[in-house]
């Protein structure tokens, strides 16, 4: 423990110089929001990688791997093909051009100038400043517990101490600080993360030994899971079958595509000078998600080899039924204790990196996007800066009640409803940001009428599958059962007892919003721009730059009135 | 192959490690791009 302590004292002393330098070399609203719009394309892949990887994602999806089996490597696939590669080759120069050109500091207000509305600006800051304090709330209260019992504290000083480190490198040293303190993070998770499968495969005789004891355990699959669809742990599950559907539309389809349209991820393409910085943060972004996801889904499947060799039993059975225990017991009993050190500091690193980039966009939708832009009240604070500070601190009190609140209220169930929350923002921004950002950086043609309509389908379809037909979900909130009398649309009453409703292969109450939402969303967006005026010829040229610029006083001031 | 039962689980395997060599190679040819 004596090790644990001090190993933690020298971590927080690391991240709170980071911040402080964060600190010293922030001076304006571009340096509190954009980094300076200089960052290294080393701490630029790393933040972005760091961001995206929580605890949830090493600990839970390993977990879930431990349940599904390597079939969970097509997310690490889409994460890497789309997440990182897509990202950054198609959409970061795009994204950082337009960026530029339209003076832009944040998603929110990227997307607001590119079709000029404030109502865009205000719109989609509101959207992330409702949903995302339940996501940051979920990777609290997951690193709140990990701390507290790893230290000995009780969790809700290790939730406030946690939160009162994070919120002062965020709130003092804005992105700067949130982006240094990433890249050690990054740093850390990586080491963590390369020892981990270095040692199981050794532990396991090898890759392909490894893999072939893991296939023998093909029987040894519990009765639930086989009737599900369940065939073995180097299996994908059978085609249309409930497992299989939660595996491709919700984990595969929904984060993977969903990666696309998260602001906190986004703005990274705009803290860099140029476009050779984002095609050097490829190949570091590409590795360090594979020795993430890639890592973290092959070492949860092969636990149940070494829970089988120790106990006799497979991983989810040895770990009581609960999904996240399944990691954590394999570190315990399978690790030496200086690895559960080097993996605590791990953990600490994924929550903290996450978490401090979700503050930092919650304070700039809250202070820059929503009180200055769309409220219009602008120039009342010094440098542009107050206000986005103010609003980090008021994001940080919203995650942590919430922190508080959920765990003291529902526990285990409440666990449940945030880790649903997770799935609902990451389908909501898919659903309505993706189709008018696409647009945005792509085409002449998507009209302001067309973005905004396409928006509010996109959300109001995305919330209302979730809350009324997706299982999982619309059991959690229990709208539907006191509307309906049935814990989903998605299910009916046959001689009194529930069946799924099914098209063919598609059970519908087992289908991600995201699959229903985004079609709709982008549909929509296309069908209304073909009918409304478009944007002024000049506006549209500064945007993408495919034109010389002609009557730009016209555009400005067009902009201005609308 | 490679100790799986299912060949889609052996492609992904190696689509992951593809990706990869990808985004290394991506890195590498355009080191110097300029704008």
């Amino acid at each position: 423990m004596p090790l644990m302590t001090l190993t933690v004292i020298l971590y927080i002393a690391a991240v709170a110089f980071l911040g402080y330098r964060g600190f010293k070399h922030t001076r304006s609203a571009t340096d509190y929001m954009l980094g300076g719009r200089k960052i290294h394309p080393y701490v630029m892949a790393m933040s972005y990688g760091a961001t995206f990887i929580s605890t949830s994602a090493i600990v839970g999806f390993g977990g879930a791997a431990g349940v599904f089996g390597l079939g969970l490597l097509w997310l690490t696939f889409l994460n890497i093909f789309v997440g990182i590669f897509i990202a950054f080759v198609f959409f970061g120069g795009r994204t950082r051009r337009l960026g530029l050109r339209l003076d832009a500091h944040t998603f929110p207000e990227l997307l607001g100038r590119r079709f000029q509305s404030r109502f865009i600006q205000g719109a989609v800051s509101a959207l992330v400043f409702v949903f995302m304090p339940l996501y940051a709330s979920a990777v609290l209260i997951g690193a709140g517990k990990y701390l507290a019992q790893q230290l000995g504290v009780p969790y809700e000083v290790a939730l406030f101490t946690f939160s009162v480190i994070i919120a002062l490198y965020v709130i003092m040293g804005g992105l700067k600080g949130v982006m240094y303190t990433d890249a050690l993070q990054g740093t850390l998770m990586l080491l963590g993360m390369v020892i981990l499968l270095v040692m199981t495969y050794v532990r396991m005789g090898g890759i392909i030994t490894a893999h072939e004891a893991l296939t023998q355990l093909a029987d040894q699959v519990p009765a639930r899971l086989a009737a599900g669809g369940h065939q073995g742990w180097t299996s994908m599950p059978a085609f249309g079958s409930p497992l299989w559907w939660t595996l491709v539309s919700t984990i595969v389809m929904g984060v993977g595509i969903g990666v696309l349209a998260q602001p906190q991820l986004a703005v990274r393409y705009m803290t860099v000078k140029h476009q050779k910085e984002l095609d050097r943060a490829v190949p570091i972004g590409g590795f360090f998600i594979l020795m993430m996801t890639g890592v973290a889904f092959v070492v949860g499947a092969l636990c149940n080899v070494y829970f089988f060799q120790e106990e006799g039993q497979v991983a989810l059975v040895a770990a009581g039924g609960d999904v996240e225990r399944i990691i954590p017991m394999y570190l315990q009993g399978a690790m030496p204790a200086w690895f559960s050190v080097l993996f605590m500091l791990t953990l600490l690193s994924a929550a903290m990196s996450t978490l401090s980039s979700q503050f930092h966009t919650m304070g700039t939708s809250l202070g820059r996007d929503f009180y200055e832009e769309a409220l219009g009240r602008k120039g009342h604070s010094e440098g542009g800066i107050l206000a986005t500070r103010a609003g980090v601190l008021i994001g940080i009190m919203i995650a942590v009640y919430l922190g508080y609140e959920l765990e003291r209220l529902f526990g285990r169930t409440g666990l449940a409803i945030v880790a649903r929350g997770t799935a609902l923002f990451f389908g909501l921004c898919a659903a309505s940001f993706l189709p008018m950002y696409i647009g945005g950086l792509w085409t002449r043609r998507i009209t302001r009428a067309g973005a905004i309509t396409g928006m509010l389908v996109g959300a109001v379809a995305s919330l209302l599958w979730m809350l009324f037909v997706k299982h999982e979900e619309a059991t959690a909130f229990l709208l539907c059962e006191r509307l309906f009398g049935v814990r989903t649309l998605g299910i009916k009453m046959v001689d009194g007892v529930e069946v799924f409703r099914s098209t063919g292969k598609i059970i519908w109450a087992y289908v991600d919003p995201m699959l229903i939402a985004l079609p709709l969303s982008a549909l929509t967006t296309w069908l209304v721009s073909l009918c409304t005026p478009r944007l002024s010829e000049d506006h549209v040229n500064r945007c993408l730059g495919t034109a010389s610029p002609a009557k730009n006083q016209t555009t400005r001031n067009q902009g201005e009135s609308s | 192959m490679m100790g799986m039962a299912d060949p889609w689980i052996t492609a992904v395997y190696l689509l992951c490690i593809a990706a990869t060599v990808l985004c290394i190679g991506w890195g590498i040819v355009h080191w110097n791009r300029e704008e």
